[in-house]
C-alpha cells in the first residue's frame, strides 16, 4: 500500500520541524563560537555573526588543549585494554561455559548499572592507599575495571552468534582453547572490536563523575571537567564557552559521523535484544 | 568427558580475574560504603581518627527528615516520570515516521541520534546558555527569542524559576527538555531495530486484509514492540535515577534546591562538606532505587535465557 500524498507531506513536515528543533543547540553553539569578541552581546545570540571569527575557538583551545591531551591519554589505553578484556571474557562466557557461569556473568553485569556514587568513597580511599589517587593512571585503571561489564556483554553477544561448530572443528585439530581464540575467534572479531572500542571511547571521553572525583589536580583533569570549569567561570566570554563545548564534543561527534553504524550497534548492544 | 571438563576449567580461569575485580570493586566497595553509612564518619576529623562507631540507621533517619533530601526525592520522581514519558513518546513518534521509509529518512535518523554521541556535560553547557532567562529588561536565550516573535508575555525564569505545582518544581522543565533532547533518539533507534525485526509476512497478511499502514503500525507493530518499551523504560529509568553530569553542568542544585538531585547532594556532602557518612547513605539509597528496577530485569532475562 502506498502512503498517500498528504500523509507524505505531513510526515516530512514533522520530520523537518523536529530536526530543526534538534539542531537548535548546535546552531546556537556554532553561531556563538564563530562570533568576534566585539559582537559578544546576549541580545544577538540568535543571529548569525556578521563575520566569521575564530577568536573564540583559539581562546578555548588555548585553555583546553592540555585537558584534551589528558582525555586522549586516558581514553585510548583504557579503551584498548577494556576491549581486550571484554573479548576474552566474552569468549569464555559464550563458548567455554562452566557451572554457574550465567550467575557469575549476571553478577559482573550488575556493575554496569550501579550508581558509581555507591563505590566512589571506598574507591578513592583505595586509590589513595596505593598512591595513585589524582593521576591519569588511576583514571585509566578505574575505566578499565568498570568497563569490564559492558565490554564483556557486547562480546559475549557477538560470540553467541558464531556457530559452536567453528570452535569445535578447531579443537578437534588439537588446538588448545587459547589457540582457538587466537586463531579462529580473534580474526573474525574485528567488527566486534570496532563496536566495543567506539562505545568505550565515547563513554570514557564523555564521562564526568570519575573524572571530577578521581583527579583533583587541574593539570590531570580530562576535558569534561575542564569544560565545566570553563563554563562555570564568570570571566570567560560565552563565545569561548560555546567554542569549548564544541571542541569537547568534536572527537565523539567525528566518531559518530564516520562510524555511526557501529556506534548505533554499540548503543543497542548496550541495551537489550527484546 | 575430559574435554568438557577442561573446557569449563579454562573458561573459569579466563574470567576469574574479572570475577575477583567485580567482587572487590563492586561488591566489597558497596559493602564498604554501606558500612560508612552506618558510621559516625561525618567529618574529616572523625574519618582521620579512624575509630569506627556504629550508629545504626541514624544517618538515614536524619536524611529522610532533611528537607533538601526530601526535595531531591520529589525532583527525582518528577524528572524520571517526565523524562521517560518524553523520550518514549518522541521515540515512538520518530520511529514511526522514519519507518515509513521516505526518501532522506536516514538523514533525519542521524540528526535525531547525534545528541547521544555528546556528553551530558556538553549538553548541559549549551542548554544552560539557551535557557538562561536573562532579565526582564534584557532577556536572554529562549526568552529573547520569544520576545522577538511577539510571545514576550510567555517569558519566565526557566531553571531559575521558584514556581511549583505541588512538589513539582517548574525549574526542572528545561532540564527535562535537555535530557529528552539527548536521549529520545536512542529510544527511536531501539524501536527502529525492533521494527526491522518484525516479519514481513504478518504485515503482508494485514495488508491483504485491507489494513491501513497507520492501523498496521498501532495495532500490529506496536504490540509486538512491548518488550522494547519495557527495556527503554528500564534503561531510561536507571539513567535518570543516577542523573548527575547534566544537572551539575546545567543548573547545579538551583535556587532553593529546585533542581537538586540525590547525586548532587551526595557529591556536595562527600566532597565539599566531608560528611562521608551522610554522603554514603545517600549513595546507598540511590543504589537501592536503581537495584529495584535492575535486579528483577537481570533476573528475568537470565531465567528466560534471553540475551541481555
Amino acid at each position: 500500500m502506498k502512503t498517500s500524498k498528504i500523509s507524505q507531506v505531513l510526515t516530512y513536515l514533522i520530520l523537518f520541524i523536529v530536526a530543526g528543533i534538534f539542531l537548535v543547540p548546535f546552531y546556537i553553539a556554532l553561531a556563538a563560537s564563530l562570533r568576534p569578541f566585539t559582537e559578544v552581546s546576549v541580545s544577538r545570540m540568535w543571529e548569525l555573526p556578521s563575520r566569521i571569527s575564530f577568536e573564540g575557538f583559539i581562546q578555548a583551545f588555548k585553555k583546553l588543549s592540555p585537558n584534551i591531551l589528558n582525555s586522549f591519554v586516558l581514553t585510548v589505553p583504557a579503551t584498548i585494554i577494556s576491549s581486550f578484556i571484554g573479548s576474552i571474557n566474552g569468549y569464555a562466557f559464550s563458548k567455554l561455559k562452566f557451572r554457574y557461569s550465567n550467575v557469575f556473568f549476571a553478577l559482573i553485569l550488575f556493575g554496569m548499572f550501579i550508581p558509581y556514587q555507591s563505590i566512589i568513597f571506598p574507591l578513592i580511599r583505595f586509590l589513595q592507599s596505593i598512591g595513585i589517587y589524582g593521576s591519569i593512571t588511576a583514571l585509566i585503571m578505574v575505566h578499565v575495571i568498570y568497563g569490564i561489564p559492558i565490554t564483556t556483554l557486547i562480546f559475549r553477544n557477538y560470540y553467541d552468534e558464531i556457530p559452536n561448530e567453528l570452535i569445535e572443528a578447531s579443537s578437534i585439530d588439537g588446538a588448545g582453547f587459547m589457540d582457538t581464540y587466537a586463531r579462529v575467534l580473534l580474526p573474525i572479531s574485528v567488527p566486534g572490536f570496532v563496536v566495543v572500542a567506539i562505545w568505550q571511547f565515547t563513554n570514557i571521553w564523555n564521562e564526568f563523575l570519575f573524572a571530577v572525583t578521581v583527579t583533583n589536580n587541574p593539570s590531570q583533569q580530562p576535558i569534561t571537567v575542564a569544560l565545566v570549569n570553563l563554563a562555570g567561570s564568570q570571566v570567560v566570554q560565552w563565545n569561548v564557552q560555546m567554542a569549548g563545548a564544541l571542541i569537547a564534543a568534536l572527537p565523539t561527534l567525528l566518531v559518530y559521523i564516520f562510524l555511526g553504524k557501529y556506534f548505533i550497534k554499540g548503543l543497542l548492544a548496550g541495551s537489550v535484544k527484546g | 568427558m575430559a574435554v568438557q571438563k577442561k573446557k569449563s576449567l579454562v573458561g573459569f580461569a579466563i574470567v576469574l580475574p574479572s570475577i575477583v575485580l567485580a567482587a572487590v570493586f563492586i561488591y566489597y566497595f558497596i559493602f564498604w560504603t554501606l558500612k560508612v553509612s552506618f558510621s559516625n564518619w561525618d567529618s574529616f576529623s572523625a574519618l582521620m581518627k579512624g575509630e569506627y562507631t556504629f550508629v545504626g540507621f541514624s544517618n538515614y533517619i536524619k536524611l529522610f527528615s532533611d528537607w533538601r533530601f526530601q526535595k531531591d526525592l520529589w525532583n527525582t520522581l518528577f524528572f524520571t516520570l517526565f523524562f521517560i514519558l518524553g523520550c518514549i513518546s518522541l521515540g515512538i513518534l520518530l520511529a514511526s515516521l522514519i519507518d515509513k521509509g521516505l526518501k532522506g529518512s536516514k538523514i533525519f535518523q542521524n540528526i535525531y541520534l547525534f545528541p547521544m554521541a555528546l556528553s551530558f556535560v556538553v549538553t548541559g553547557t549549551v542548554w544552560r546558555w539557551i535557557f538562561a532567562p536573562g532579565t526582564v529588561r534584557d532577556p536572554a536565550g529562549i526568552n529573547l527569542l520569544m520576545s522577538k516573535i511577539g510571545l514576550g508575555a510567555l517569558q519566565w525564569g526557566w531553571f531559575t524559576s521558584k514556581d511549583s505545582l505541588g512538589n513539582f518544581n517548574f525549574a526542572l522543565i528545561p532540564v527535562i527538555i535537555a535530557a529528552v533532547w539527548q536521549m529520545s533518539g536512542y529510544v527511536m533507534a531501539m524501536y527502529l531495530a525492533g521494527l526491522r525485526g518484525i516479519s514481513e509476512d504478518i504485515i503482508e497478511a494485514a495488508r491483504v486484509d485491507g489494513a491501513t499502514s497507520n492501523r498496521i503500525f498501532w495495532k500490529i507493530k506496536m504490540p509486538l514492540l512491548q518488550p522494547i518499551t519495557l527495556s527503554a523504560m528500564i534503561i531510561l529509568g536507571h539513567v535518570s535515577l543516577k542523573i548527575f553530569d547534566l544537572i551539575y553542568s546545567m543548573t547545579g542544585s538551583g535556587i532553593n534546591n529546585v533542581t537538586d538531585m540525590p547525586s548532587i547532594y551526595m557529591y556536595e556532602l562527600t566532597f565539599r562538606s566531608n560528611r562521608y557518612a551522610s554522603g554514603s547513605a545517600v549513595s546507598i539509597i540511590m543504589l537501592i532505587m536503581v537495584a529495584v528496577i535492575i535486579v528483577p530485569y537481570l533476573y528475568s532475562s537470565f531465567r528466560k535465557g534471553h540475551d541481555i
